[in-house]
């Protein structure tokens, strides 16, 4: 179901731009922007978009579809199926919505289409005949959410992907939200709120993520920073030394260094190279372009978008780094920006 | 039966009216009940003394000292002032369990500040406050330290809102103190500089607990601390901020504790500080409970051995530990009795558990990343019934999972029948059986109908009706039930509210549970503690019938989603009161 999954992608909110329709697998529009500028728009819509209908209660079967779906690659843009799939994956999409990281269960049963400018139907079309270079490489893309906007800039299209291949064989399940049922969809590894219930406080501290490395004298304190780096679609994490790095363009390219071998091909224990190569220059627009968002988990537990903080101020509060879909981080420029007028 | 209220029967005295049926007719010094009932702790027993009739009842408020309430909006202190008089020690509770993880907005509150006024009216000779989940300000923190001149024990479990300023107030003016104990707290820019507060003089001090202090703190202070209290400190919980050989020297000076939470453990230390720990551990006599440990591994367990054959709790919950470093440990363990450790140890070391620690009864795994994509970490049914083939009496289980299946759990609880509290957390939600795929009802059914003795449940994976069904029929002692992401309709919660007797607290979170399922409680709601229901398809109509037709339930709606009578009820909240409505209700608490 994996190419339903991202013929869903088109149906999300009017501000989602979606990828050219460039047959090329080369063509990558990029908007270029670094970390810094990434600016998702209409925040404000943002919220009143960023809910989901409630699940339309896509039964189990439709759920483990996708499961095997979702294991197989797939060159192009999802929504170049039949758009019976489409349909399937709408449902799917709105569950994992449901599943939206930092907003509150509730959030999801408002009706996606309530703040929509655009309905899913209208975009669909547009997207199905779209091919993604992004996609080229056969990842396993699932979109995430509806209502997610990944950028303003009209040139730039991306697919609204994400997706874990192995979680998505390995997670059985969905996130229910209260209004639904207890159907197995795939859970997209996003955040519930409070759950699992496990006291923030206990999350382990840097001194602990440092301690499993093998550094003999991992010395906590100033002269290591390391701190756990996981990116979607990865199927293991990587630890970064913040100290390494002095600018966030820095961290930027050394992590994309760290994580090429992910998106390039499959270089882990599952894999054979049956997905098609990509060019180093792909993979930094990739990590530039709104594909990707880099984010971090800050001292309160909170996920906060890279970039919006002085450097220093960063490492000091950075407990933890993922490299997100764009479609993840949806919720993250608010909070960040809320945040920042707490502290003052 | 309360013995003591047999006693006071018995040694009626012989009236000349034979028919001593009614009290009044009792020629019985109210200064004799007085005192047969001061003997009566349980606070249980004494709301059911003071219903026998009225002198009971004002006796009983008379010698009441031990103040309990479960519920900081379920009374006021204007009536709690009124009836009674005599208090010295206060136990009070605020906010529901799921505040814990950030359900409940910021500000919502439980903040102790208009007790702590009342009470330092009415009750000037109050020398314990227990607190645990409210907000508890720096005036609060003031007020207390100079309206109370006896005042002993302070301890504030999970609570929030204090600074370094009102701890320097308690250090500062409680000069008779002998406990202070802010476990779990969250406690903002809070430094160490309130140690230096404490007088040089003071030496009563025999709890101190900080171990959730995020911040340096001075440890000269600490030190002249330890040593001025050597005599009677017995619980002692430093923060990760304290190294292996501050702590060496803290235990030099402390040889009577019975508790100790450590520091970081991890630090190079040369041999001749390796020998010094280790002797300072050995020579400990008294410790049974060993905590903190953060970022613990082999290379320093070897400190611990002197005195790990006499633990009898180890609280691992901060040490990242692999299965053979668990396992080396525990063989020298025998008497462990609780055992609180992170998944890291996986099955393997949980199968050390089961072979090193026989007299088990408490077994707390937490997830290292609860949000982790990797799931190659953790442990799985296997360690649960390792663990239970091993310790057959186990009775308090709190197991974090990625993984689980119903003939684990059928099997743990058959070798393990004891269980007071279940707690299974599978954290995927609504994960049905690895192996079968089938739900987890068979699962908790079978562990409501082996376990008789069960005081509390979490359930969790992939549940239909049936769970509940069981529950309603099994679980005749329940008292606290959590569920999330489970059941399939309104029978599931019906099913428990008209089945389990004795529930006090019950908390719902995600499931297809609505109006009808919250409206089948109307009855029992007044004999619990507690509902909580959050993005559940209760909506406000059925909120507003419920307060409507139960006028001593406040039921509160948490940012509600509109008022008409459709719209969704996202948070609720319903709790027996006297006290009525509340009054420092914030905006976006709802009272219906």
């Amino acid at each position: 179901m994996l190419s339903a999954q991202l013929g869903v992608e088109g149906q999300s909110q009017c501000n989602v731009s979606l990828m050219a329709s460039s047959a090329s697998a080369d063509c990558i529009t990029q908007n270029g922007s670094s970390l810094k500028e990434r600016n998702y728009l209409g925040l404000s819509d943002c919220s009143s978009v960023d809910s989901s209908a409630v699940s339309c209660g896509a039964d189990t079967e439709i759920k483990s579809n996708l499961n095997l779906k979702a294991t197989e690659l797939t060159l192009g843009l999802p929504g170049s199926q039949s758009p019976h799939h489409q349909e399937l994956s709408f449902t799917a999409l709105l569950d994992e919505k449901q599943l939206f990281p930092l907003i509150p269960s509730k959030d999801a049963q408002k009706s996606v289409v309530s703040g929509n400018k655009r309905g899913f139907a209208d975009t669909v079309d547009g997207f199905s005949d779209s091919k993604s270079a992004m996609l080229g490489e056969g990842k396993n893309w699932m979109f995430n959410g509806v209502g997610v906007m990944l950028t303003n800039k009209p040139c730039g299209t991306q697919p609204l992907v994400k997706t874990e291949a192995t979680t998505l064989k390995e997670c059985g399940n969905n996130v229910n939200n209260g209004g639904s049922n207890t159907n197995n969809a795939p859970a997209a590894k996003a955040q519930v709120v409070g759950w699992p219930p496990v006291r923030s406080f206990r999350k382990n501290s840097l001194a602990a993520t440092s301690k499993n490395n093998d550094e003999v004298d991992g010395k906590p304190g100033p002269t290591a920073l390391f701190v756990k780096v996981s990116m979607d679609g990865a199927p293991y994490l990587r630890k970064v030394d913040l100290r390494t790095y002095s600018t966030y363009q820095e961290l930027s390219s050394g992590l994309e260094k760290m994580f090429s071998c992910f998106t390039l091909g499959q270089c882990g224990p599952a894999g054979a190279q049956t997905r098609e190569m990509m060019s180093e220059s792909k993979l930094r627009d990739l990590l530039h372009g709104s594909e990707y968002v880099l984010t971090y988990e800050d001292k309160d537990g909170d996920w906060m978008l890279v970039g919006d903080v002085p450097w220093q101020m960063f490492i000091a509060s950075c407990k933890r780094l993922k490299i997100m879909k764009g479609s993840d981080a949806i919720g993250l420029a608010p909070r960040a920006v809320e945040k920042s007028k707490n502290r003052n | 039966m309360d013995p003591d209220t047999k006693k006071c029967k018995e040694s009626k005295p012989h009236s000349s009216n034979s028919n001593g049926s009614k009290c009044s007719h009792l020629k019985f010094p109210d200064e004799a009940l007085e005192k047969v009932l001061s003997f009566i702790d349980s606070h249980k027993d004494r709301n059911t003394v003071s219903l026998v009739c009225k002198e009971w009842y004002n006796a009983e408020r008379w010698t009441r000292s031990n103040l309990f309430i479960g519920n900081c909006y379920s009374v006021s202190p204007e009536i709690v002032s009124r009836r009674f008089p005599r208090i010295k020690s206060v136990r009070i509770k605020g906010k529901p369990r799921f505040s814990d993880f950030n359900m409940l907005p910021r500000d919502w509150g439980a903040n102790v500040h208009a007790w702590l006024v009342m009470f330092a009216e009415v009750y000037p000779f109050l020398e314990e406050l227990r607190l645990k989940r409210m907000t508890v300000n720096d005036e609060s923190l003031e007020l207390l330290a100079k309206s109370f001149t006896g005042f002993k024990a302070l301890s504030l479990l999970s609570c929030d809102g204090f600074t370094d300023d009102g701890l320097k107030f308690v250090a500062t003016h409680c000069r008779n103190l002998t406990e202070l104990d802010i476990q779990d707290s969250v406690a903002v820019d809070v430094g160490g500089d309130w140690l230096t507060c404490f007088p040089e003089n003071f030496s009563s001090l025999e709890i101190l607990n900080f171990a959730s202090l995020n911040s340096e703190v001075n440890f000269e202070s600490l030190e002249k601390l330890v040593n001025r209290c050597k005599n009677t400190l017995r619980v002692l919980k430093v923060n990760e901020s304290i190294t292996l050989d501050q702590l060496q020297r803290l235990l030099v000076h402390a040889p009577n504790l019975v508790e100790l939470g450590t520091g970081s453990f991890m630090q190079e230390l040369t041999p001749r500080q390796y020998e010094d720990v280790g002797s300072a551990f050995s020579n400990c006599g008294k410790l049974r409970v060993l905590s903190g440990l953060w970022d613990a591994t082999d290379l320093h367990f070897s400190v611990l051995y002197g005195a790990c054959a006499r633990l009898t709790f180890l609280n691992f919950s901060e040490a990242v530990l692999q299965s053979g470093e668990l396992a080396k440990l525990l063989a020298h363990c025998p008497n462990l009795r609780r055992l609180w450790v992170i998944d890291t140890v996986q099955d393997k070391g949980l199968e050390a558990v089961g072979s090193s620690c026989p007299l088990l009864e408490e077994l707390r795994v937490f997830p290292l990343d609860p949000y982790d994509l990797d799931h190659q970490h953790g442990v799985t049914e296997q360690g649960l019934l390792a663990v239970s083939l091993g310790c057959p009496k186990l009775h308090y289980l709190l197991y974090f999972c990625r993984r689980m299946t119903n003939a684990a759990v059928i099997a743990a609880v058959k070798n393990c029948p004891n269980f007071t509290h279940f707690r299974l957390c599978i954290m995927n939600p609504g994960q049905p059986d690895h192996l079968t795929k089938s739900p987890m009802d068979a699962a908790f059914a079978a562990v409501v109908k082996t376990c008789p003795k069960l005081r509390r449940l979490s359930v969790s994976g992939l549940l239909t009706d049936k769970t509940f069904e069981s529950i309603g029929e099994y679980a005749k002692n329940l008292e606290t039930l959590s569920v999330a992401f489970a059941g399939s309709s309104d029978k599931a919660m019906v099913c428990v509210l008209r089945g389990c007797p004795k529930l006090r607290k019950l908390e719902i979170r995600d499931c297809p549970f609505g109006n009808a399922a919250l409206l089948s409680g109307v009855e029992k709601y007044e004999m619990m503690r507690s509902l909580w229901m959050s993005a559940c398809d209760v909506t406000m109509k059925g909120c507003r019938m419920l307060a409507r037709e139960m006028p001593r339930l406040n039921v509160e709606v948490i940012e509600d989603e509109g008022s008409d009578d459709g719209a969704k009820a996202g948070k609720v909240y319903v709790y027996r009161t006297v006290a009525g409505p509340r009054r420092d209700a914030p905006p976006f608490v709802l009272t219906l």
